[in-house]
């Protein structure tokens, strides 16, 4: 947690290997017991979600999934995997939806699928419901943090908002500002 | 003066009238104009009834068969690489430092007009040209310049480079502003994070989300191609030419008849073009198709070590070779003796300019007094339309968008022979009226799509502000809005003027050969005149434009020096 310009989302591009150059950084990102720093940013299979959900606009639903999951299989295994993961969700069917018709709700559940079907290391979340209202904003927090948890994957979380942070049930560091 | 912003913005509520007038005037009267005499009807030169004669004068012509084939190839080709050279460099040099200096290039090299970057582009490939004589003797062993077509040459190889030359920066600009649109560094991300490599993000995220946006400029750059002249004189084959170099040929001869065969080639290339365009749209459709299915198969890509290096090293070749071909023009017209194999000429004189300032100073004053009054008039109308967009809430719909586009979308050929033809009617062949207004009709689409953005991007609130403080909307725009927009109208008017300063068709053809301009009388030179002489004629067409965008770039820096929140970003 931190104030604006306590430099939260700039760990985050550190920690995915997206650093703006203008950053200096030192220290070491370790992930499943593996150091990562020295690998490229696709090689660390550490996904990000960020406040604005970025579905590709021209993909559907389930193109957006399939784009996540990793590639091989057959294309009947591959779309089986993709409505499994949409029916746990509570989205069963939505395969050839556009993304941009979806409510914010679903658009926020689609995307944390499409990161979580790319089987990551661990996960960066920056803001990620900062822009939902209040009522959705606990659902989609819960619907994260359950998931995150059942598969064991690490979550580094950054946000203004102490009741995500609280609700996280983590570790709390607070960035000065 | 508040009359005369009144007077401007009233003029856009009849703007589509005047949008009409000005621009479908022309296009459509001179479609129509070509139209008639490639079916024989044009009672001027005998041809009172319709026939097809024109098309078989046409169809008989020496070398027509190969005329159109080295057209479409030269034209597809130069679109296809030039499309390839952009999109890879985005893809391959995003978030490196190649991209900012890439970008710095850009702007001089599309201020040079396409003719004179073709003589330079001539003068350093040919055989007796720059590079020939950096690996001669000693690697070649050439003691005479070698007897090899490297320029004009059966392929039109040259002739494609020559406009890839200005084709890809172009492309790679309006990446640029279109990668300013969209979330594309997120999204990168996102991906990176899902394990796509750098290259094969770009290509399934960003480019899908661009596209949409380049779809126009790829179809102009085609468009062009297929259609240019002033290139295709001085880098293509003379024997067969391309169509349109051909057609123009029959249009400048003695012999009236050949008119006719002549409409008749601008009415085919009209249907060439339209082909091409047709051809563009069906293989977006399945590149779309295709695109989908390879995305959702989910392949991530390494680390594209090879196109990451490959793309922007080609790419920078091509503008190393543009500020090659621009050193070359400046250094002939300054060049003493020059024997062959030398690299650098035995002394420098300024003989060449003191023997052509006569006859170049007509030439040049033509080309600012066409340049400034079209950007000027250009000017007037877009800040008009855009002042009258913001108090009205109006944004033009895609059809006047449209119409914006078409002169950059019809070959130009095609509509300026029966434009000229209308003209001759109403008196105005050969004036300076006709060729402005000729001007016009490509200046205007240009300095509307380089202000709209900026000026729709204006924090609307300061005018607002302003408004709250009692000033009325025409003290709001002369006051606020202008000083504000100072950068982006003066860049406009910049390109404006570089898009003026190089028209070679629509100077030649409003202004009945009479009026001349660097432009004109350059691609005439071309055919063979001294390269001194050829250099200095080149060298001020290009310096026109180019001072046009260091003023853009020095006035606001000196007006704004001690005011921060106005610096470039």
């Amino acid at each position: 947690m931190g104030p604006s310009g306590s430099g939260k989302s700039t760990l985050l591009a550190f920690v995915s290997s997206a650093l703006d150059p203008a950053f200096r950084a030192r220290g070491r990102v370790v992930a499943d017991g593996a150091d990562v720093s020295v690998l490229p940013a696709h090689r660390r299979r550490i996904g990000i979600l960020f406040q604005d959900d970025l579905l590709f606009p021209h993909l559907s639903v389930g193109g957006n999934l399939a784009f996540g999951l990793p590639p091989g299989g057959s294309s009947v295994e591959r779309r089986t995997q993709i409505a499994a993961a949409l029916a746990e969700a509570g989205l069963a069917g939505f395969e050839q939806r556009d993304p941009a018709a979806r409510s914010g709700g679903q658009r926020a559940r689609v995307a944390l699928l499409r990161a979580l079907l790319a089987k990551p290391r661990a996960l960066l979340l920056d803001e990620p419901f900062s822009k939902l209202d209040a009522e959705l904003r606990a659902r989609i927090r819960d619907f994260v943090f359950a998931r995150a948890r059942r598969l064991g994957l690490p979550v580094l979380m950054v946000t203004h908002d102490p009741a995500d942070a609280e609700s996280a049930g983590g570790t709390l560091l607070r960035l000065p500002g | 003066m508040g009359t005369a912003i009144r007077g401007l913005s009233r003029c856009c509520a009849p703007r589509r009238r005047w949008t009409l007038a000005l621009f479908l005037g022309p296009v459509l009267a001179g479609l129509l104009g070509t139209l008639l005499p490639a079916f024989g009807w044009l009672p001027a030169l005998g041809g009172a009834a319709l026939s097809l004669d024109p098309w078989r004068g046409l169809l008989e012509a020496p070398g027509l068969a190969r005329a159109v084939a080295l057209t479409v190839l030269t034209g597809l080709a130069a679109t296809l690489i030039s499309f390839l050279l952009a999109m890879g460099f985005c893809a391959a040099a995003q978030g490196m430092r190649a991209f900012r200096w890439a970008q710095a290039m850009l702007a001089p090299v599309l201020a040079t007009p396409h003719a004179a970057l073709a003589i330079g582009f001539a003068f350093l490939i040919a055989p007796s040209g720059w590079v020939a004589r950096w690996i001669s003797p000693w690697a070649t062993g050439w003691e005479r310049p070698p007897d090899v077509a490297t320029v004009r040459d059966e392929a039109g190889l040259a002739l494609v480079l020559g406009l890839v030359l200005k084709e890809a920066p172009y492309l790679l600009l309006m990446a640029v502003a279109a990668l300013g649109q969209v979330p594309a560094a997120q999204a990168l991300r996102v991906a990176r994070g899902l394990g796509y490599g750098p290259v094969m993000a770009w290509l399934k995220v960003v480019l899908p989300m661009i596209y949409p946006q380049l779809r126009l400029p790829l179809r102009a750059v085609l468009a062009f191609s297929l259609s240019v002249v002033d290139v295709a004189v001085v880098l293509g084959l003379g024997q067969p030419p391309t169509l349109a170099v051909l057609v123009l040929r029959w249009l400048s001869d003695r012999d009236l008849a050949l008119w006719f065969p002549a409409a008749a080639g601008s009415v085919l290339l009209l249907v060439l073009v339209l082909a091409a365009l047709a051809l563009l749209s069906a293989l977006e459709g399945v590149a779309a198709w295709l695109g989908r299915r390879w995305v959702e198969k989910g392949a991530r890509g390494g680390d594209a070590v090879l196109l990451r290096g490959a793309a922007p090293a080609l790419f920078g070749l091509a503008l190393l070779a543009s500020a090659l071909a621009m050193a070359g023009l400046l250094l002939w017209s300054f060049a003493g003796p020059w024997r062959f194999p030398e690299t650098l000429p035995a002394a420098l004189t300024s003989a060449t300019w003191q023997r052509q300032v006569q006859a170049i100073t007509d030439p040049a004053r033509t080309t600012l007094a066409v340049a400034v009054l079209a950007t000027l008039i250009a000017l007037a109308l877009v800040l008009a339309c855009l002042e009258a967009e913001s108090r009205h809430g109006l944004r033009p719909g895609r059809r006047v968008m449209a119409i914006l586009w078409l002169p950059l979308l019809v070959p130009q050929l095609a509509f300026l022979f029966g434009w000229q033809v209308l003209l001759v009617r109403l008196g105005l062949d050969g004036t300076l009226v006709a060729v402005v207004w000729a001007h016009l009709l490509f200046v205007l689409p240009y300095v509307f799509l380089s202000l709209a953005d900026p000026w729709r991007a204006m924090d609307p609130r300061q005018a607002r502000a302003a408004a709250v403080l009692g000033a009325g909307p025409c003290r709001v725009f002369l006051a606020v809005k202008l000083p504000l927009m100072l950068r982006p109208v003066l860049v406009a008017a910049a390109v404006g003027i570089a898009v003026s300063a190089g028209l070679y068709l629509p100077t030649l053809f409003a202004g009945a050969g009479r009026v001349a301009t660097l432009t004109t009388e350059a691609v005439t030179l071309a055919g063979g005149a001294d390269r001194r002489i050829l250099g200095a004629y080149a060298t001020l067409q290009a310096a026109l434009p180019l001072l046009a965008y260091a003023l853009a770039a020095a006035i606001p820096a000196l007006l704004h020096r001690n005011r921060r929140g106005m610096r470039a970003a």
